[in-house]
């Protein structure tokens, strides 16, 4: 191989590394925050709904780091260095906050049961768009992983539909709150839409989904589900971003504190 | 016998291995007796959410954050089944509920007990749900038909519970010294409150006589206890671990384990409320329930204005 083109390679790797760290950031962030219902629900069958929703976008979270972690082990096989393994606990446990590339809105706080479920129809209407297509991705494995999720996505944006429907369109005061969540979400929905280096490069070979074109099916989605729920969307909102290439809200320096706990007062265990 | 002759009937059944239905006749104090102990049951199940749930957001790795999600979100099932066979005698799911929030209904009080370290999750699994499952699997073949169907559906899933508690405990002791300590301060820790799940000992327990009469229990708290420690002074020995007591001998003649003196003043206290989380974990529940009004009030509402649509669509 000529020095130019393994180069590019090289860098074709990390742009896929960072996309499948994107990817997998997203549904851990989330997944953690969604886990903290667990044994605190309004209701026990939606204790058990979002702690199941919990389950599976962690599931997904996993494959995610697995092949990253596969793509990094094998690049790091072809250079000689001997460097530790890297896992998907490595990746999850041992990145700081300025690594981690998960959109900003999954990182924000539970809140009321309202803002849980609004920020879960948001996320998920998009991640269902994004699965959609990403099942066609030139890279194989992010097309099964893709195909493998999209049913439990489908299932997670039907029932968050439902929950911000039924809360919108509930009582005076389930009104109130879910616009004031609304309010406090709206600005982190924008980032999500707009590419990052790594999808940019990774869209032209058709590995990536291009988020650009998703937003006009998410918002028609949204405003329909808005609309059946009695709620407006915000205009004139300015957009927060920055969490896809690792400039985060404080929030998640918490979130990462409490979830690597274990793995950084014990290092180098197996648990 | 006479047909009309309910109470003898009912004995008849329960005699001759007929489970009991909600509709079939029954005495009122046998009615009383299960709708205390499910929901108990049921309140045990849901409460005990709260001290593994203490763990999810810090399992040391995915595959356990995993395991640990999906276990307890397995007992919000369990309590789930309860509350329905419970419902079955007549009581509702909210009353059931309020009973618990105003500190009139009771749970196990093991779930009083804090959750220190990771080494806990596998302590709970091996010796809480452990303990569970005996009680759990007698309770299988209990007289009242709904609670020993929703027992067999539980005990399905208490297996992988145990399980997982152990491999946890298993991969600590393999581990480094740090690990280990954590293995063996966890055992420490649950052992003896893990005993006192079975209850008081047989000659200080007033409902098992009529229990067992009902066939509600078919073992007695000793019985049941002495079956659970000689289950897990062999499997400690595959962790390479020791429980806690000094006493613990096999006797030979007995072929069975003989094991040291309960602290009787310190399961009463925990029952009466004076455990190191009896507070919080009312708290948490309480706070739940409190939290979640408007959410309920909410669906009541949408659902209300739905079925008016639905009719004016109708018609
Ligand atoms: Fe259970
Ligand atoms: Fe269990």
């Amino acid at each position: 191989m000529n020095k130019n083109s393994e180069i590019n390679t090289n860098n074709k790797n990390t742009f896929l590394t960072d996309y499948c760290l994107h990817l997998a950031d997203n549904s851990l962030i989330l997944a953690q925050r969604n886990s903290a219902w667990c044994g605190h629900g309004p209701i026990l069958e939606q204790d058990i709904a979002i702690t199941n929703i919990s389950l599976d976008i962690l599931g997904q979270a996993r494959n995610f780091y697995q092949y990253t972690a596969e793509i990094l082990n094998s690049s790091k096989n072809n250079s000689s260095a001997a460097v530790t393994e890297v896992t998907e606990d490595s990746l999850a446990f041992l990145r700081d906050n300025r690594e981690f590339k998960n959109c900003l809105l999954v990182e924000q706080e539970n809140g009321d049961w309202g803002k849980t479920i609004l920020r879960q129809f948001l996320f998920s209407n998009y991640q269902y768009l994004l699965y959609l297509q990403l099942q066609n991705s030139a890279d194989e494995k992010l097309a099964a992983i893709a195909t493998k999720a999209i049913k439990e996505v489908t299932y997670h944006l039907k029932w968050s539909s439902e929950w911000v429907i039924r809360l919108g369109d509930g009582t005076e005061e389930s009104h109130q709150r879910i616009t004031q969540s609304i309010h406090e979400l709206w600005p982190f929905t924008e980032e999500i839409f707009i590419n990052a280096k790594y999808e940019n490069e990774l869209t032209e070979d058709k590995i990536a989904v291009d988020v650009s074109v998703l937003k006009d099916a998410w918002y028609k989605k949204t405003a329909a589900i808005f609309a059946e729920a009695t709620l407006t969307i915000p205009e004139n909102v300015f957009a927060q971003k920055g969490g896809k290439h690792g400039a985060h809200t404080e929030k998640l320096g918490y979130i990462l504190a409490e979830m690597q706990f274990m793995q950084r007062a014990y290092p180098g265990c197996i648990w | 016998m006479d047909l009309h002759d309910f109470p003898a009937l009912f004995q008849q059944k329960i005699d001759s291995e007929t489970k009991i239905e909600p509709l079939d006749w029954m005495p009122d104090a046998y009615r009383k007796t299960l709708i205390r102990q499910i929901s108990q049951h049921a309140h045990s199940e849901v409460v005990g959410m709260l001290p593994e749930g203490n763990w999810i957001s810090r399992a040391p790795s995915l595959k356990r954050k995993a395991i640990l999600i999906a276990k307890v979100q397995d007992e919000a099932g369990h309590g789930l089944y309860l509350y329905s066979s419970c419902e079955t005698l007549g009581t509702s799911r909210e009353a059931t509920i309020n009973d618990l929030h105003s500190g009139k209904a009771k749970y196990s009080s093991i779930f009083n007990y804090p959750t220190l370290t990771w080494a806990d999750m596998g302590a709970i699994g091996w010796l809480v749900d452990g303990a569970a499952i005996l009680n759990q699997v007698m309770l299988c073949r209990t007289s009242y038909g709904p609670y020993a169907r929703a027992m067999v559906r539980i005990c399905k899933e208490e297996s992988f519970h145990q399980r997982q508690g152990f491999d946890i405990l298993y991969t600590l002791s393999k581990g480094t010294d740090e690990q280990k300590a954590m293995c063996q301060d966890a055992i420490n820790r649950w052992w003896w409150p893990s005993l006192m799940m079975f209850g008081p000992k047989d000659s200080e327990s007033n409902n098992t006589d009529q229990s067992m009469k009902w066939k509600i229990k078919r073992k007695t708290n000793d019985e049941l206890r002495q079956q659970f420690v000689d289950m897990c002074a062999e499997q400690v020995k595959v962790l390479n671990m020791t429980l806690p007591d000094q006493e613990l001998k096999w006797n030979t003649e007995t072929q069975h384990y003989d094991f040291g003196e309960i602290n009787w003043d310190e399961f009463w206290n925990v029952v009466k409320g004076n455990g190191p989380c009896n507070k919080e974990r009312l708290d948490a529940r309480r706070k739940a329930h409190d939290e979640g009004e408007w959410v309920r009030e909410a669906a009541k509402a949408y659902a209300k204005k739905r079925a008016g649509k639905n009719k004016h669509i109708a018609a």
